[in-house]
């Protein structure tokens, strides 16, 4: 260290936000950097969704295609788009942990300290994760087409799938940064996380036709939002109906949004 | 000179642990104000509310004359913290890590780059700012947190125990940079457990027990509070060790203790018995290896104020 120092400490008081607009958008932009920053330096956070959709894939179109569909490709048609949901609602369980890992640290002291928007490292947690859901839908697309299955519609619409996952993804994450910011422990994040996760993918038509199960689950089936998804993804690839499902799936991710994020910002300020 | 940051009647409260038993703290601007005091005495909570990181649960709060509690983004405008655990990101470069500051704080891309390879220069982090802070060594990384702390020039810079771990080489590296902000005309509040660092940096002191100031003062003054400076001889050979012991005890009235092998230390009332010391020595033709008249150092200061020294109060606080 030079004895003394030659960078300029004159005091001077930060202009406040109002004089550039959007301070929000910039700093959860900058949030979300660092995050993904994070994640391609410490490649194996992203193994999980790397392996999810091979394993999953391989496991279920090979166990229950031929007794479901009577051939592994036939069964994949409607597996895989379903599939799609699941994997991202997985993906999106990542980023309460990590948030409740950078919640014990003193980086989130620094900004807590500093005049940037309460909501900003939340936004940019949820953001900066955007690259798992990408690469979950990637491998799951990837290795399903090699194994036979194809979309029957067109790029725009299975564009458009993927995107709905990947939608209801980022509005799970925020029930996760809810976690993250109550629970003190990133392993007991990830343990609720999947208690929550598990009735919401499983508790699907994901691997069977509905009518196979008792009433009560139906009862579920019909309020369970990744039901929808899947339904709405499945159309999109595959054919089949499609403006219900995708108007359902929508309304629960701004519903989800809209009662989980302010939850979350609200327990992540308490903390403080 | 107007007043960089205060506080009254401070209260925290953990459960039912009372962290804060109402402070009041107050810093002119431009100055070192220290926090003194052992682990558990209340410094980090201090830190914390003026840092808006806490909220008090009584008394208030100003940094800059506004309230922390009412108006906490005004107050993040203004300063700069460094904490006891350094708070960087090890999975970014040193350069990253201020880069991201710097954009948090709204600062133009030209400014981030040019203020981010001054201070990494400064503070000698040059060659590792490519690097990620995960490679860095303890040092680096309190060098690298208080980089990052300095990113907005804040006016009032909060350093919470900033050498704790540091070598001594490291710690009077760190003194400089302190009192260059100083110079600078920041108001640093520096923690420290260390009396020696206080005693170096700080132009007033606030000793904290349990929650509590229990003096104030500049470093001088705590010292006066301690009353008796002392006489300490270290005469050139050991057989001259009891002709110094009675002549001091002639001059002072006092028995004189020896703190070391070697060495005397009696109280001295008055100055004057100093130099009657000194010409009596001469007279006698004994040598000297050492001679001095001290004052109590910041050690004997706590020892005064709480009957019990920093050092063994550690053990029995909750951390």
């Amino acid at each position: 260290m030079t004895a003394v120092l030659t960078a300029d400490t004159a005091p001077e008081v930060l202009a406040p936000d109002a004089k550039r607009p959007f301070a929000l958008a910039r700093h959860s932009l900058a949030l979300a950097w660092r995050n993904l920053v994070k994640t391609l330096r410490n490649p194996e956070q992203l193994i999980d969704v790397t392996l999810q959709p091979i394993i999953f894939t391989a496991m279920f179109g090979f166990l229950l295609g031929g007794a479901l569909a009577g051939d592994t490709a036939a069964y994949l048609q409607t597996l895989v788009p379903a599939l799609m949901v699941m994997l991202t609602l997985f993906a999106s369980i990542q980023s309460g942990v990590n948030f409740s890992a950078d919640l014990k640290s003193g980086l989130f002291d620094r900004f807590r300290s500093m005049p940037i928007g309460r909501s900003a490292p939340l936004i940019g947690a949820v953001l900066g994760d955007a690259i798992r859901y990408v690469v979950t839908v990637v491998v799951l697309l990837g290795f399903s087409s090699a194994l036979g299955f194809r979309i029957d519609t067109d790029p725009a619409r299975a564009l458009a799938a993927c995107l709905l996952a990947i939608g209801l993804g980022f509005a799970l994450s925020w029930v996760f940064l809810l976690l993250g910011a109550v629970l003190k422990e990133p392993g007991s994040v990830q343990g609720v996380a999947f208690l929550v996760t598990f009735p919401l993918t499983f508790g699907t038509n994901l691997l069977t036709p509905v009518e196979s199960m008792p009433g009560w689950l139906q009862a579920w089936m019909d309020v369970n939002p990744s039901v929808y998804a899947m339904d709405a993804a499945r159309g999109l690839m595959t054919g089949g109906p499609v403006a219900g499902p995708v108007a359902v799936t929508l309304a629960w991710i701004a519903g989800i949004i809209a009662v989980f994020a302010p939850l979350a910002v609200a327990a992540y300020r308490r903390r403080t | 000179m107007s007043t960089a940051f205060e506080t009254e009647g401070l209260v925290k409260r953990f459960g039912d642990f009372t962290a804060l038993a109402g402070v009041d703290l107050a810093a002119e601007e431009g100055t070192v104000l220290g926090v003194l005091g052992p682990n558990g005495a209340g410094k980090t909570t201090m830190v914390r509310v003026l840092a808006t990181l806490l909220r008090p649960d009584g008394g208030t709060a100003r940094v800059d004359g506004i309230d922390v509690t009412r108006r906490p983004d005004e107050v993040r405008r203004r300063i700069g913290l460094t904490g006891q655990f350094a708070s960087v990101d090890d999975d970014l470069t040193g350069f990253e890590n201020l880069q991201l500051i710097g954009r948090l704080l709204d600062l133009r891309g030209g400014e981030i780059r040019s203020r981010s390879k001054r201070l990494l220069a400064d503070f000698d982090l040059t060659d590792a700012a490519k690097r990620t802070v995960k490679t860095y060594s303890g040092g680096m990384r309190r060098r690298l947190d208080l980089a990052a702390g300095l990113m907005g020039r804040p006016k009032t810079v909060f350093l919470d125990e900033p050498t704790t771990g540091l070598d001594p080489a490291k710690r009077e590296e760190l003194w400089g940079v302190v009192r260059r902000l100083v110079a600078d005309g920041t108001t640093v509040l520096l923690t420290t457990q260390y009396l020696e660092e206080a005693d170096a940096l700080a132009d007033a002191i606030s000793v904290f027990d349990q929650g509590r100031v229990i003096a104030h003062g500049t470093p001088a003054e705590l010292k006066r509070i301690v009353g008796g400076q002392s006489i300490i001889v270290r005469p050139t050979g050991a057989d001259s060790l009891d002709a110094v012991a009675a002549l001091l005890r002639r001059f002072t009235g006092h028995e004189p203790e020896s703190p070391q092998r070697g060495v005397l230390a009696v109280p001295a009332d008055s100055e004057l018995v100093f130099t009657a010391v000194v010409a009596e020595l001469a007279l006698a033709g004994i040598g000297v290896t050492e001679l001095a008249l001290r004052l109590p150092d910041l050690d004997d200061v706590f020892f005064t104020l709480t009957g019990h020294t920093a050092a063994d109060k550690k053990e029995e606080v909750p951390a």
